[in-house]
């Protein structure tokens, strides 16, 4: 084939370093675009952006009872279960009033309403988005996976706390109420190499 | 300099005189098939993208026929025709395999091959007085893994891809729609395509940043290359930097569709949402990949007509540098409504609304330009008018979009689609179009029609702001997008809209008329049929130019500016 006058050896060496340079360039894009699933993980749980709720230590939550004003908030319960999951998942209250900084214990129902055991795995945040750094979890049901076997109802606790420094915060400022909603998935099975659950 | 003959090369000739070295081609299948020559493929570009926009603009015209009355008139017909069923459910995901492969089709196998494999292979080394592009070959692999992304997609529509056969996902694959909302393996086909069509653009973006970086003529600094091939060199870098990350984001949902993994699926972890930050921090950059070659071509035509330089030159060349990289920083404006926060909302409004101002210096650029200049108004001019009026009245409803607040109203409404098609179907397709009557001759030898091309420019003008324009009134008064059926209240203003379709499809038979004429009867072109106004490298070439140019380089002395790179002696 006629193909164009053949370039200088030099001339080709310099269009393959710069060309390499170009590839390298697209490759490290591509790492970045698999980096981000790892980096969104963390971004969202260090901001708590997208309602993210926060894991609060045991020290944690004594110094913020310590802090504690005695305002108070009203916390309003939420639960849900995506599709092809039979279960009944409902919060045994619908709202609670608690004082900001103390701990507090709400309890949610489950029931395997299918005829073999299943197992279930939680998703959560809370509205609005803004409380989610504020809005910290001592224990939860959601940190683990539950399995149920047939018929089999059990009450699921979760020790929270609401975070005194939400009071600082202007974007907080007309906050009266927080939604906490959970979602129950059916887990994939087998269970090899289950992520966690966290956003 | 003596061609090379290679073993397959069957028809090489070996008789044949000196003068004619640069212009002996080889057969035909080698040629076209095999070929490393960047006038051949930038023309296999082109004839590809104008196949797969008769496609694309036949589909939307099926959309359109459809939404001139309320009701479902005759997507059964379509989803039958397919090979599905006869069942509502069949048609109505008949309906969103239509937006999606329109989507698809006129993002990635028309506009981006029309203006960076057709006139950027064309032009980009005869502007900057280089021989060919710096790597010929990967040039050929380029094309044809576009044409070979371009089958994927096709045959997506053949394959069952949920509740019927084709990928009802729209152009932007959002899962979980994407993911366990199409069981079928429609949705992997058209994402193989995406991944095949993205490959190659990688390739062909390498490929344009080499040349532009290495293979200038001597004396063709940076700041005295044409404006059109910084935009294109601007537009290898998004493609470069914004494809990876669509690639890696479609891997994720080929891995969450057939192998288990929940990057995108909540009950494993994962987040939808985190698709759609990944999805447009490619899709936005894509937007302006789709422009900038147009805003180049603009500023050689505008100078070319008004037979001055451009006004304002480096502001030119670095206003589209500034629109590349905050283009990198606003994705998050397509997505007002999955739940950001204000502080979120109000960076990404603000950011976004900085990209008017690189803008407006490129709008008051070109007007600046035609001041006091002494104007033609040939077939190209007054594509490039019609672009300069439309693209900013499309910028002007994105400025209304950029707004958080605003866009919690007009999120996926019609207003949207008016938007983004008076930016893309007038922006970008009125540019490709002045390009297309400006550089024919050149590429052809031929001259075309000067009235059938102006009666094509007035009667496609008439014929997209009759369908568009109604759009923005559709989307101010509620109408979702990517739906086939709405109330009666809407039926006025889409029935307006699909008299505009058959306005502009009309218009297109004077587009291919004109063609015909030229290349069986128009005038042979000189090597410069626009005057002195036309100052680049590619104007001092015969027409068509020679199989293989500037076999001695061109040099640009300290005499020669940005706009006339003219030989001293021409």
């Amino acid at each position: 084939m006629a193909s164009a006058p053949p370039l200088s050896p030099d001339a080709a060496r310099s269009n393959l370093r710069t060309g390499a340079l170009a590839f390298a360039g697209a490759l490290a894009m591509l790492g970045l675009g698999y980096a981000s699933v790892p980096l969104y993980r963390l971004f969202c749980q260090v901001t708590g952006f997208g309602g993210t709720t926060m894991i609060a230590s045991e020290s944690k939550a004594r110094a913020a009872a310590a802090a504690a004003t005695g305002q108070k908030i009203s916390i309003r319960f939420d639960a849900t279960t995506a599709m092809g999951m039979p279960w009944t998942f409902h919060p045994s209250q619908a709202t609670d009033t608690v004082t900001i900084g103390e701990r507090d214990i709400a309890t949610y129902v489950a029931r395997n309403d299918s005829n073999q055991p299943v197992t279930g795995v939680a998703t959560f945040n809370v509205t609005p988005e803004q409380a989610g750094k504020y809005f910290n979890k001592i224990q939860c049901f959601c940190f683990t996976e539950q399995t149920l076997q047939p018929g089999q109802e059990v009450t699921m606790p979760v020790l929270y706390f609401v975070d005194p420094a939400m009071l600082d915060d202007p974007n907080m400022k007309g906050v009266e109420q927080i939604t906490l909603s959970y979602t129950f998935h059916r887990a994939e099975e087998p269970l090899a190499a289950a992520p966690s659950a966290t956003k | 300099m003596a061609t090379t003959a290679e073993g397959f090369d069957i028809h090489h000739d070996h008789g044949h005189d000196a003068h004619d070295h640069a212009d002996h081609k080889p057969g035909f299948f080698a040629r076209w098939f095999m070929s490393t020559n960047h006038k051949d493929i930038g023309t296999m570009y082109l004839i590809f993208a104008i196949i797969a926009g008769i496609v694309g603009g036949a589909i939307s015209g099926i959309m359109r026929v459809e939404l001139a009355e309320p009701g479902i008139q005759y997507l059964q017909w379509w989803a039958q025709f397919m090979g599905g069923g006869n069942d509502l459910n069949t048609a109505l995901h008949m309906w969103n395999v239509f937006i999606t492969a329109h989507g698809l089709i006129m993002v990635f196998f028309m506009v981006m091959p029309a203006m960076i494999g057709g006139f950027g292979n064309w032009f980009v080394p005869l502007m900057i007085g280089a021989p060919d592009m710096a790597f010929p070959r990967m040039n050929n692999v380029s094309f044809w893994l576009t044409v070979a992304g371009f089958f994927s997609l096709l045959f997506s529509l053949f394959v069952p891809g949920g509740t019927g056969p084709g990928a009802g996902t729209g152009w932007t694959v959002y899962a979980p729609l994407s993911t366990s909302g199409s069981k079928g393996p429609a949705v992997d086909f058209a994402i193989f395509s995406l991944h095949l069509a993205g490959a190659g653009s990688i390739l062909g973006a390498t490929n344009f940043i080499t040349t532009i970086f290495n293979m200038r003529a001597p004396g063709m600094t940076l700041h005295k290359m044409p404006l059109f091939v910084w935009s294109v060199l601007v537009t290898a870098f998004l493609l470069l930097l914004a494809l990876p990350v669509l690639a890696a984001a479609i891997t994720m949902l080929l891995t969450d569709r057939n192998f288990g993994t929940t990057f995108f699926d909540p009950a494993g972890g994962g987040d939808p949402v985190l698709y759609q930050h990944l999805f447009w921090f490619f899709g936005h950059p894509e937007v302006y990949i789709m422009i900038l070659p147009g805003f180049g071509m603009i500023s050689q035509i505008v100078a070319t007509f008004s037979r001055k330089p451009v006004f304002g030159y480096l502001g030119m060349a670095y206003a589209m540098v500034a629109i590349g990289v905050v283009g990198f920083i606003v994705w998050a404006h397509h997505m007002y409504t999955v739940g950001l926060d204000v502080n979120t909302k109000m960076y990404f409004t603000a950011a976004t609304m900085v990209i008017a101002v690189p803008t407006g210096v490129k709008i008051f650029s070109w007007i600046a330009t035609m001041w006091g200049g002494s104007l033609q108004f040939k077939s190209p001019m007054v594509w490039s008018l019609g672009f300069i009026f439309l693209f900013t009245v499309g910028g002007v409803t994105g400025v209304v979009l950029a707004n958080g607040g605003i866009d919690d109203n007009l999120h996926d409404t019609y207003y949207v689609v008016a938007h983004f098609h008076y930016v893309l179907s007038m922006g970008a397709v009125f540019s490709m179009f002045a390009g297309f009557y400006y550089w024919f001759p050149k590429m052809s030898g031929r001259m075309h029609s000067e009235l059938l091309s102006h009666l094509h420019f007035w009667t496609f003008f008439v014929g997209v702001n009759v369908i568009f324009f109604p759009q923005h009134f559709l989307g101010m008064n509620g109408m979702p997008r990517r739906y086939p059926d709405y109330a009666e209240a809407f039926h006025f203003w889409h029935q307006i809209s699909t008299y505009g379709y058959y306005i502009m499809a009309g218009s297109m038979v004077f587009f291919f008329v004109n063609i015909l004429y030229a290349l069986a009867a128009g005038k042979k072109a000189e090597a410069n049929p626009w005057g002195e106004g036309a100052t680049t490298l590619e104007w001092t070439l015969p027409s068509p130019p020679p199989y293989h140019q500037f076999e001695t380089l061109p040099v640009i002395t300290d005499a020669h500016d940005y706009h006339d790179h003219r030989p001293a002696t021409a």
